[in-house]
């Protein structure tokens, strides 16, 4: 189990990744914490010709709260997101979810960036930043451009990331006052990907939710936005009825996959335990605030 | 001191039995010293790398190996078929023992046609391993696919394909044990209960894969094999004469042993090529299953699909059991051990704690194609344990007793020994009233009935498993192993040997996987000759250096093997006392050794260090009569000669809490009581029983090789096969009750295997217990959250 | 500027080392077969088992998710700099009395892993002992002695420094 022969390339500019990938396109890959590109090609599941390492990249790396949003740098290493006094202030959805990543040496290693741009569906970040409205910057030889989350996301381990473009950061409003936020997830055993999950961002009035993120992951393609368990509780006092009537109207929202974790109503069922339970935490929150 | 009152040599002030000393090799290991197969590089060292099946049933058709060849690094390139030409001929994984059984020849390499996704069929040397991959890729196979048998429950259907036209269907075994008057019992009986059961298959998932390093040398015409091995000498034995090399130019080394639990004590066919292709090409040929072609040629185990009945009395007397058992094996039987011995043992073993007469239990084993299964860490008991602890617990649950009330009543009492389990296999000295009682006290149980009644008025589930269980220990030649010339032995020995320094050397057939063989080896050897263990080194793992014996295998290695060391210890004891008492004009009977000096017994007075002995007895013999020459060493070897095994008993409690919206269990606390026998090392007989736990809870909860109706693995890497981690296993608690076998003079009895096998059982009372508000019980392994969602009737 | 090989030059248990690697050899076979530094072992070789961890300037990462040619420049330890450097010998005293190793093949990422959690300085709670190391896998011990172990490294160390 030994990876194929390659080439590789150290970037020690962002314009030399960016050069390098605009001259090899779909046959490079940015190696960046390579911790799930690194299996595939032990594996030889992936053979690319070019293997472009970006961790020398420092510009790429660090968090720093700019106009209300948090910038994390696609370089910036899982563990200094969990270590981050700015996120655990602004950004607290994700700091409940930075624990759930793997395991300690593949946070020291792994990149939120390139949790991001892989897309797995069962991960816990892209559903976090969908929920939380961010932007992401990607960058060519053509040019820089900002990609909202809810467009980035196209599929199994699809984004609109093009291969030529690099992930340079992602900016990620601040929480607001009146805002609560919950995350949880099940998976089998502490740090595997996730076999049902949510992330959740809500607008509260007392005992109201007025208007909701939630944000399912491991069940469809690429992290979902439901709208309909939303619209079933919006405006109304939460209490056991709202609950179940979130819990229903999920099945509008998520069509889950089968797949070795499970069936589709193993985890559609799951996924509505999951809606209860993030909603009744994310009003504790509210009502504690 | 003497010989006849053993138990007091074990119990003296001097004795190292019964106590908890660490491991010397670990000092090693902990350091990152631990020498691996891996770790081993010799000159001019080239490596292996296999082409596998992509297919679980396939003809070759045509292979093309040229452009393979002409790859950078490639040393040679060897197809099936062209292995077969230098091997002896194919195995035939059967015993005559298990009657009626049948099984394909099996080639090291697939021939002309693959069984199993996963079978070798050509291999590449090349001089690094990433050079045999490449050259892997670039061979082509003309495959002619072949429907698949993928299904245990339809493999003896007509219209399912037969595997082996040879062999007529795809029946490898049945067996049925009838006893008492089971039919008149169910006829007659107050309750009778019906259940199935099914349990998926799983694999051992050593941390260290198998491992080979083959070094032939064409001068000589001796080969050495450093291998990952459990049993040397079956590897010698196999090796030479599938390879046509003499058994007594064969060299097998165990060197460091990452994990075995079973798993590396089969024939596997990859470790045989690259040993051909060692002595093919006269120069070290290393082989290193990695992650991904372990899970498709590891031995496989467990895939028993079982429905079973119980009548009770109203009374709460168990009046018979029956089971039925249909077991999946591979696409052929496991050489030499067979593929069946574990549908074999769970008939033996179910329900072994209970007085009962009326039990009929029968085997059904078929071939499918996948991976062969065969021998892994408690050889069906986790099975067995489950589905009798299961009924038990549903008889007392329909009785309204409690489950330790029932099990009260129906256990073998502790004075009716010797005696048999309802199979019939013999069992002697065993405590499950002592070891139920400790263990009602150890788990506090009537405080977690308190606390669960409290919790669940709050809505949250919690259970209380209590499983008791017979596990079948180190093996006889009465047993399975000796008959019918596989080259197995069931004996074991030792040799030890006083240096002139006054030192021990203590060499051993059984083997070191971390255990601590050695420790426990050097303290029965330092117990029975009076020294330090600092004067002991034990050695073990190397056939040219060990006294020939059957390795470690079935918790054998301290009941077997301990007691050889015993034995041939006492033997060198006599003769130094004999020699003392030459020297020392004294009556050998008057001396003793204690503290590595002989002394006057009873004052303990020194009378000469063993040092001195050693350097008179190598060096000046001039100083002895001419009429006697001490060999200062002794060889003794021991072996069962009454019953097949040394049953031992024990009972495990567990405490979980079931999610009933979601399925998931919490393992909030583990108990064990177990009785080993005479407790040679509490701590690491502990850390076996506690290890054993969470290999058992692994198939408990998440270990299952998944297939697809393609007969496809579709789970075959870490990622997806799940393993036992930290986060979720709960604490254990070990205790004991120690029953000294009659079998031997030490007493010890196995080990290493029955946490394995009681731990799934408990945590499915457990579980069951927690679930009983819902009129709910999951009879399937591993309980998976949707398995626990779909017996609520959630989803 | 893209390479098969290259000349790396690393700091491996605080010595310098110069080597040429090619670039898809990952960083555990190089220290194993360039350097022979055996105690970094392969269990799975995709990231989940972690007998492979090793420190990279400062901090434990799987060594089989890393090519040996990304560390160049780096900083290296393995357990055998550990060893010799003394940073662990109480945890690896308490491996040995506490049983916590048997086959001994997880136990170089185990002592990798906890050395990060000791590091912290925190009093722990079991279960947090067991959250943190559950990204290594061990077959033989069922973990509740290398949870022993630990929790009594760390205290020991906690005692010590208060």
């Amino acid at each position: 189990m030994k990876a194929p022969k390659m080439t590789y390339a150290r970037a020690d500019s962002v314009a030399q990744a960016l050069a390098l990938l605009a001259e090899h396109g779909d046959g490079a890959n940015v190696l960046a914490g390579g911790q799930s590109l690194m299996p595939t090609l032990n594996m030889r599941l992936s053979k690319p010709d070019l293997l472009i390492d970006i961790n020398r990249l420092e510009d790429l790396a660090g968090i720093s709260v700019e106009d209300d949003a948090v910038r994390i740098g696609a370089l910036t290493r899982h563990a200094a997101v969990q270590r981050s006094p700015i996120v655990a202030e602004h950004l607290p959805l994700i700091a409940e979810a930075m624990p759930h990543v793997a395991h300690v040496a593949v946070r020291n290693r792994g990149t939120f960036g390139g949790s991001i741009a892989l897309a797995d569906p069962a991960a816990e970040l892209p559903a976090c930043i969908l929920a939380l409205g961010a932007t992401i910057t990607v960058e060519s030889v053509r040019g820089r451009r900002d990609i909202a989350a809810a467009d980035f996301f196209k599929g199994l381990f699809e984004t609109e990331r093009q291969p030529d473009e690099l992930l340079i950061e992602i900016r990620i409003p601040c929480q607001r006052p009146g805002t609560v936020h919950a995350f949880m997830e099940l998976s089998r055993r502490q740090g595997d990907f996730a076999i049902a999950g949510v992330a959740c961002a809500a607008e509260t009035d007392g005992e109201t939710v007025t208007d909701a993120k939630l944000v399912y992951f491991a069940s469809e393609d690429r992290p979902t936005l439901a709208a309909n368990a939303v619209a079933a509780i919006a405006g109304k006092v939460w209490s056991d009825e709202s609950r179940s009537a979130a819990m229903a109207a999920l099945s509008e929202d998520l069509d889950p996959m089968d797949n070795l974790q499970g069936s589709a109503a193993f985890k559609l069922h799951l996924q509505r335990v999951l809606t209860g339970r993030v909603l009744d935490q994310a009003i504790e929150r509210a009502r504690a605030a | 001191m003497s010989d006849s009152g053993a138990s007091s040599v074990f119990e003296g002030p001097n004795s190292h039995i019964g106590r908890s000393l660490s491991r010397a090799s670990a000092r090693r290991t902990v350091a990152g010293r631990g020498r691996y197969t891996d770790d081993i590089t010799l000159p001019r060292t080239v490596h292996a790398a296999f082409v596998r099946s992509p297919y679980a049933h396939a003809r070759i058709l045509k292979i093309d190996t040229a452009d393979a060849e002409a790859m950078p690094g490639v040393v040679l390139v060897m197809t099936g078929a062209e292995l077969a030409e230098r091997s002896t001929g194919p195995w035939i994984g059967t015993l005559s023992c298990f009657e009626g059984m049948k099984s394909a020849p099996q080639y090291a390499m697939a021939v002309d046609r693959a069984c199993w996704q996963g079978e070798p069929v050509v291999m590449v040397v090349a001089e690094r391993r990433a050079l045999a991959e490449d050259a892997c890729e670039q061979i082509v196979i003309d495959w002619e696919v072949i429907s698949p048998t993928a299904e245990a429950e339809t493999a003896l259907d007509a219209g399912t394909p037969v595997l082996h036209p040879d062999l007529g269907d795809n029946l490898a075994f049945t067996k049925t044990i009838d006893r008492g008057t089971v039919d008149d019992a169910f006829a007659s009986a107050d309750i009778v209960l019906e259940e199935s059961f099914s349990f998926g298959r799983h694999t051992a998932v050593s941390l260290e894969p198998r491992a080979l390093l083959a070094d032939y040398d064409p001068g000589t015409e001796r080969l050495t094999i450093h291998t990952s091995n459990q049993v040397p000498h079956m590897i010698q034995a196999v090796f030479a004469r599938t390879l046509g090399v003499p058994e007594h130019n064969v060299r097998v080394i165990a060197p460091d042993v990452g994990g075995s639990f079973g798993l590396k004590i089969h024939t596997f066919g990859d470790e045989v090529a690259a040993t051909a292709a060692s002595i093919e090409l006269g120069r070290p040929v290393k082989f290193i299953a990695d992650r991904l072609e372990s899970f498709v040629s590891d031995i496989h185990a467990r895939e028993h699909q079982i429905s079973a009945r119980i009548a009770v009395s109203k009374a709460g007397d168990i009046q018979a059991l029956e089971i039925d058992d249909l077991a999946g094996v591979g696409a052929y039987s496991a050489y030499p051990r067979t593929s069946v011995f574990e549908a074999n043992q769970v008939l033996n073993i179910t329900a072994g704690p209970y007085k009962f007469e009326n039990y009929r239990a029968k085997t059904t084993v078929v071939y499918l194609n996948k991976v062969p299964t065969s021998q892994y860490r408690s050889v069906g008991h986790p099975i067995g344990i489950s589905v009798g602890e299961h009924m038990v617990d549903r008889a007392a649950e329909t009785l309204g007793m409690d489950p330790v009330e029932f099990r009260r009543r129906n256990v073998m009492p502790d004075d009716a020994y010797p005696g048999v389990a309802p199979s019939g296999v013999p069992v002697n000295d065993l405590s499950h009233e002592a070891c139920l009682e400790k263990l009602i006290g150890l788990m506090d149980y009537e405080g977690l009935l308190r606390e669960q009644a409290a919790l669940r008025k709050q809505g949250v589930y919690r259970g209380i498993g209590i499983a008791g269980f017979i596990k079948g220990t180190a093996p006889g030649p009465q047993g399975y192993y000796g008959s019918g010339g596989a080259p197995i032995a069931s004996q074991d020995a030792c040799t030890v040997k006083l240096e002139p320094s006054g030192g021990v050397i203590c060499t051993v057939g059984v083997t070191d996987q971390g255990q601590g063989v050695d420790t426990v080896m050097g303290q029965i050897a330092a117990t029975a000759l009076g020294i330090p263990l600092d004067q002991i080194r034990v050695i073990e793992g190397d056939t040219d250096a060990v006294p020939y014996g059957g390795g470690t295998y079935a918790s054998r290695a301290t009941a077997i093997g301990g007691e050889a060391v015993y034995q041939a210890s006492c033997d060198l004891r006599r003769e130094i006392l004999t020699m003392a008492g030459i020297l020392l004009q004294s009556d050998a009977e008057t001396l003793d050794i204690v503290g590595g000096n002989v002394v006057t017994a009873g004052s303990g007075e020194i009378r000469v260090p063993l040092s001195e002995i050693g350097r008179i007895g190598h060096f000046q013999l001039g100083e002895l009569p001419n009429d006697y020459q001490p060999t200062l060493s002794a060889t003794r070897r021991f072996r069962l000669t009454e019953l097949p095994y040394i049953f031992t008993n024990g009972i495990h409690g567990a405490y979980v809490e079931v999610d009933t919206d979601t399925g998931f269990l919490r393992l909030l606390k583990h108990w064990v009581v177990e009785d080993c026998g005479r407790l040679i090392n509490p701590n690491l007989a502990d850390e076996q029983v506690r290890g054993g736990c969470v290999q058992g809870l692994g198939g408990a909860l998440y270990e299952h090789c998944l297939y697809d109706e393609n007969a496809q693995l579709l789970n075959g890497s870490m990622a997806d096969y799940l393993t036992p981690m930290a986060a979720e296993m709960p604490d254990i608690e070990v205790a004991h009750v120690e029953t000294p076998t009659s079998e031997s003079e030490l007493g010890a009895k196995g080990a290493g295997e029955s946490g394995t096998g009681a731990a799934p059982g408990v945590v499915m009372c457990a579980v069951n217990n927690a679930l009983r508000p819902f009129g709910a019980a999951v009879t399937a392994q591993p309980m998976t959250p949707e398995v626990v969602l779909r017996t609520l009737g959630k989803i | 500027m893209s390479d098969e090989t290259k000349t790396i030059t690393l700091t491996v248990n605080g010595e310098s080392v110069t080597k040429l690697v090619d670039a898809r050899t990952h960083l555990v076979d190089f220290l194993r077969g360039e350097l022979g530094l055996t105690g970094s072992h392969l269990g799975c070789e995709h990231g989940i088992c972690g007998a492979c961890s090793v420190r990279l300037d400062g901090d434990v990462v799987r060594g089989c998710l890393m090519l040996a040619i990304q560390a160049d420049g780096a900083s290296i330890e393995t357990v055998e700099g550990l060893t010799a450097s003394g940073e662990v010998a109480d945890l690896q005293e308490n491996f040995v009395e506490r049983d916590a190793l048997q086959c001994g093949f997880c136990t170089p990422g185990m002592l990798i892993t906890a050395a990060e959690l000791l590091r912290e300085a925190a009093p722990k709670t079991r279960e947090e002992i067991r959250e943190f190391l559950s990204g290594n896998y061990c077959r033989c011990t069922g973990y509740h002695a290398i949870v022993d172990a630990v929790e009594t490294t760390l205290t020991q160390r906690l005692e010590k420094s208060s």
